[in-house]
Parts: structure tokens; sequence; C-alpha cells
């Protein structure tokens, strides 16, 4: 059984039929990427998913469990955690208690000291900016606060919606190494991306998401050699 | 285009006019006050530790405000009403028969502490059934829904104990260890206001303490700055939204039993004018910030005691002292002219849900 299993979901604002029948799975251990252009349902998605939304219709089990109308922040403590669009660090807090409250869930003093040490190991920048107030962190720095915050939920699936949004290059690359290092480590990751290629390029399979309907799915490689693929998110012809 | 330049220029010279004007009639009044030297200094020394009492009474009262705002971006008018009704309850039910059976006598401090707690437990009480019957069915409605809803809330419960306890001004009962004056460092102070600055300190240093350093206090913050985020942290939001209007009310119901031992005095109407004046303080200390309402609580209780006697009273004003609430407006309206902010109030905050 697949860890996620997301069926034929279908999720409204007021009367804006946002997702018009999604259905994916995620396995245990795997990166699986959504991909679309702006506005085709990817951040509605994953906050169905993770229970900001409610569904009209349609089943998401997660770990075996039924979890439509499970709210979000119970589905923490199930070991899913969510990095938000936009990032949304807590910007009056510093870093440090941002990262504390990435483990609110957990009472575990020692898993969470090791995960704290994982995440500063994996970011040494923060460990500087520790006491600096989140607000104040430059983007790059509040996606690593963001990520490594989601990491102290130690959660097994992983959440990110477009964590490449607003970064340099060279920023957007120890990003996707940091994810392909976390999913090293075992954590399931569900990656949201405008940025295909590099997307296509560290996860193992693909979804493209098209006004609310998931339009084509493959593995990863495949989809990066598809033609309508390329011409529509690759920026190829 | 130009027009409107010149509207604008307009507006700013008449705003510059009117701060002028007031600073200029303030210094005047000041030194008028000063030359004409119309106050003993111990006038004004008890002139200024009674306006830091009072201005305490107001920074507990305006901390409700505050965190309301700062959770909801709601301005919770019904706030006055959870400082009325705690102390109007232990006031007739515990603190009356407490005094008419000796016991508050014989035992004040253990019966001031069973007053305090019992008006502490019916002001959360009122505060949290208000929150859930009135506020949170409303909480994805557009911001002047609960506005209005509030000022509802508040004249329910001021009928409410109106008729519950009738309309009449009840005596709270004296205590004998707090009666009279206390000498502190040669300056001779009401043993009441000592009171109501100490218990003011401690409290506001305790809620310091909870909100900045307990992982409850923190998830708070967070659930103020965003709440689907904080969902996300695992943080349950509505439980978060309850402990703030809790730690709100605590704050009023001690308020209330501090205003009951400097004015021995309660009624159902009581919580308005406190209310609102506490509400100026929030605003004037920049809402949404604790410090600032503790400072704009204590801006506003030193100013409206000290400002008639010294801004006014060199103006030649007749009576200065019933003009304490006009000072205590134009303080409000002046420090918003120069800082729209507040005084401890960050640049407009971000429009959150
Ligand atoms: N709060 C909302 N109220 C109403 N409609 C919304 C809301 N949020 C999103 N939508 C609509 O739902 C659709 C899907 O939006 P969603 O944010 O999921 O897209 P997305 O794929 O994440 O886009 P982007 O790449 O720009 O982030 C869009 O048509 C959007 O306009
Ligand atoms: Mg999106």
């Amino acid at each position: 059984m697949a860890m996620l299993e997301v069926n034929d979901i279908h999720t409204y604002y007021g009367n804006i039929h946002a997702l018009k029948g999604i259905s994916l799975t995620v396995e245990e251990g795997e990166i699986v990427t959504l991909i679309g252009a702006n506005g085709a349902g990817k951040t509605t998605t994953l906050r169905t998913i993770s229970g900001l939304l409610t569904p009209r219709e349609g089943s998401i089990s997660y770990l075996g469990k039924d979890i439509v109308g499970t709210p979000a922040h119970k589905l923490v403590y199930e070991k899913m955690a969510m990095v938000p669009e936009g990032r949304g660090v807590f910007a009056k807090l510093s870093v440090m208690e941002n990262l504390e409250m990435g483990s609110y869930s957990r009472d575990d003093k020692d898993g969470i000291a090791r995960d704290l040490e994982r995440v500063f190991a994996l970011f040494p920048r923060l460990k500087e900016r520790e006491k600096q107030v989140a607000g104040t962190l430059s983007g790059g720095e509040q996606q690593m606060l963001a990520t490594g915050r989601a990491m102290m939920a130690s959660p097994r699936l992983l959440m990110l919606d477009e964590p490449s949004m607003g970064l340099a290059p060279v920023l957007v690359d120890a990003v996707f190494d940091a994810i392909v290092e976390i999913n090293k480590e075992g954590t399931t990751i569900l990656l949201v991306e405008q940025n295909a290629l590099m997307a296509l390029s560290i996860a193992n399979r693909g979804y493209v998401l098209q006004t609310g309907q998931i339009v084509l799915h493959d593995d990863a490689a495949e989809l990066k050699n598809n033609e309508m693929v390329q011409k529509a998110y690759l920026g190829m012809d | 285009m130009q027009e409107r330049i010149k509207q604008i220029d307009f507006l700013g010279l008449i705003l510059w006019v009117f701060r002028t004007a007031i600073i200029v009639a303030m210094l005047w009044g000041t030194i008028a006050t000063v030359m004409d030297n119309p106050y003993s200094a111990k006038a004004w020394t008890d002139t200024i530790v009674a306006g830091i009492a009072q201005g305490s009474l107001y920074a507990l009262i305006a901390i409700g405000y505050t965190l309301v705002y700062g959770v909801l971006f709601m301005i919770n008018f019904a706030h006055g009403e959870f400082f009325m009704s705690g102390i109007m309850t232990a006031t007739i039910f515990i603190a009356q028969p407490m005094s008419a059976s000796g016991y508050l006598d014989r035992h004040p401090i253990i019966g001031l502490l069973i007053i305090a707690v019992v008006t502490m437990l019916v002001s959360i009480g009122i505060a949290i059934l208000t929150e859930r019957v009135a506020y949170r069915p409303l909480r994805g409605a557009p911001r002047l829904v609960p506005l209005i809803t509030a000022i509802g809330a508040s004249f329910f419960w001021q009928y409410f104990f109106q008729g519950l306890y009738g309309s009449e001004v009840k005596p709270f009962p004296q205590t004998d260890i707090l009666t009279g004056k206390i000498n502190i460092g040669g300056v001779e102070i009401l043993k009441t206001q000592v009171i109501v600055i100490i218990v003011t300190v401690l409290m506001l240093i305790g809620l310091y303490f909870f909100v900045v350093k307990t992982k409850t206090g923190k998830s708070i913050r967070a659930a103020a700055e965003n709440k689907d985020v904080a969902r996300l942290m695992g943080i349950d939001v509505d439980r978060a939204i309850t402990l703030t209007f809790t730690m709100g009310a605590a704050m009023a119901g001690i308020a209330g039993v501090l205003y009951a031992l400097v004015f021995r005095q309660i009624h159902f109407f009581m919580g308005f004018f406190p209310g609102i004046k506490a509400f100026t303080a929030a605003v004037l200390g920049g809402i949404g910030s604790i410090p600032g309402a503790a400072l704009g609580g204590l801006f506003l209780g030193i100013f409206e005691s000290v400002g008639p006697g010294l801004f006014l009273e060199g103006l030649g004003v007749p009576s200065p002292h019933q003009l304490k609430d006009v000072i205590a407006f134009t303080m409000l309206v002046l420090v918003l002219i120069f800082r729209p902010q507040g005084i401890l109030g960050e640049a407009l905050a971000e429009e959150k849900a």
C-alpha cells in the first residue's frame, strides 16, 4: 500500500472549483513532484492533503488511514509536514523559536536535540543566526529555515511548495541538494515546483497538473523527454 | 493631479498648525504653572503616584485589548465587561459575606486571595463564553462584523449583570491592613496604591515570562502571526485563541480587584470608562504590542493625573481637574498624529486572516 493515496478529490473555494478530481500516490521513500503552470491547483492540492482545506468529494489515505476531515494540526502528529508556499516563517520569532515551533508536536527531548543537530548540519547558516528574528533573514535563509522547521517535526512525508521561488540559481541548487539529502535520510518527499527541470531531475516520478486536473503522470525521466512537458514547462521548442 | 498635491499640502498645513498649537499651549501652560507654583512638592508627588497607580490599572486592562487584537485583529469592546463581571460577582458572593462574617478582618490576606481567584475565574469564564458563543462563529466574517458583535456583547453583559445584581452602587469592603498610608523613602503613599503598583508589576512580569519563554506562549505568538502555518506546526489555533482570551481576562480580573481596593465601589457600568481608557492606552502604546499596552497605560495614567494641573492650571482654565479626560484623548490624538502606529507599534502590520 502506498504511503499517500489521493483519490479523485474535488476542492472548492466557495463556488470556484479548484481541484476537479485529482488522484495521485506517493510510495514510501520516493521523491514525487507535482508540476504545472500558475493557478493549476498545486498549492490547493498540498493544502488539501495537509488538512488546511477539506475536499468536497474524494478520499485521501495516509499510512493506511483515511485523513479527510482530520484537521491540519492533528496530521503533524501523524508525521506529515509541509513547507508552505512563500515559506511562512514566523517573522517576529527568532530562528531558534521557529525551529522550536517545528517540533511543537513532539515530546522526545533527545530526538528533538538530534534533529536540531541534523538541521544545523544541513544549514549551518541557521546556526549562525540562531537568535536573529526570522523576518530579517534573506529569502534564501528563510527557505532554509522553513525547510529546517518542517524537518523538526521529523516527518515521514514532507511536502514542499515551490521551495525555489524567488531564489538565485546558486541557492536553488543548495535547496535541491538539501531536499535530496533529506530524502536519503529516509523522508518521503512530495515536491511542488514551477522549476520543472530541477524538480524532474531529482524526482522519481512526476504528475503534471493543468486547471485542476492531472493531465500526465510518468517516471521523471520520461516526463523530461515528453514533448508536451518540454514545450509547456521546460521552455523548449 | 495638481489639485491633489495642493489638497495634501493644505491638510499637512492644518495638521502642522494643530500640532504646533497644542504643543505651544502645553509648553505655555507648563511654564505658567511652574512660575506660578500653585502646588507643593508633596501635592505633585501625590499626583504622580496616583497617576502611576491609575496607569497600572489601565495597563492591566489594556493587555487584554492588545492580546486579542494581536491574534484576531479585532477590537474586543466587551473587554471592559470581563473586567466588571469578575469583581461584581466576587464582591457580592465572596467579599461582602466574608466582611459581614468578620472573616475578612481576621484573615485579610487569605480573604483577598480568595476574592482575587474567584474574580479571575469569573472574568475568564465570561471571556471564554463570549469568545465561544459570539466571536468564534464569525471568525471568517468581514472585520466589521465581529466589531459590532463585540459592542453587542458588551451591552449584553452590562444588562445581564444589571439584571442579576441590580443597578445600585455596591460597596466593596475595606480591610484594615490596606487602610492608610505607608512611608516609602520619605514619601507617604496610600497602601492601596502600593498594592496596585506591586501587583501590576508582578502580573506583567508573569505575563512576559509566559509569552516569551514558554512553549505555549510561543505557540500563541506563532498563531498570532500566521494561523495556517501555526496549524501546520501542530498548534491548535482555537485553543491558542481561547488561551489569549483567558490571559486577557485574568489580567482584567486582577485589575477589577485592584480597582475595588482603590475605589471601594462596584457597579454594573464600571467597565465602560476604564475599558475605553485602556483601549486608548493600548492604541497609544501600539495595539498588538504587549509592552506597548503596559507603557501606554502608564503614560495615560500619569498624563491624566499630572496633565490638568501642569498644562491647564497655568493657562487659567477654571477647574482643570474636570478636564482630565480631555487631556487623555488629546494625548491620544497627538501621539497618533506623530506616530500613527502608537509608541511601540510596528508600522502597519501586514494583513492576516
Ligand atoms: N483563497 C482562494 N480563494 C479563491 N480562489 C482561490 C484561492 N486560492 C486559490 N484560488 C484559485 O484556485 C486555483 C488554483 O490555485 P493554486 O494556488 O492552487 O494554484 P497553484 O498551482 O499553486 O499556482 P501558483 O503556481 O501560482 O502558486 C486558481 O485558479 C486560484 O485562482
Ligand atoms: Mg501555488
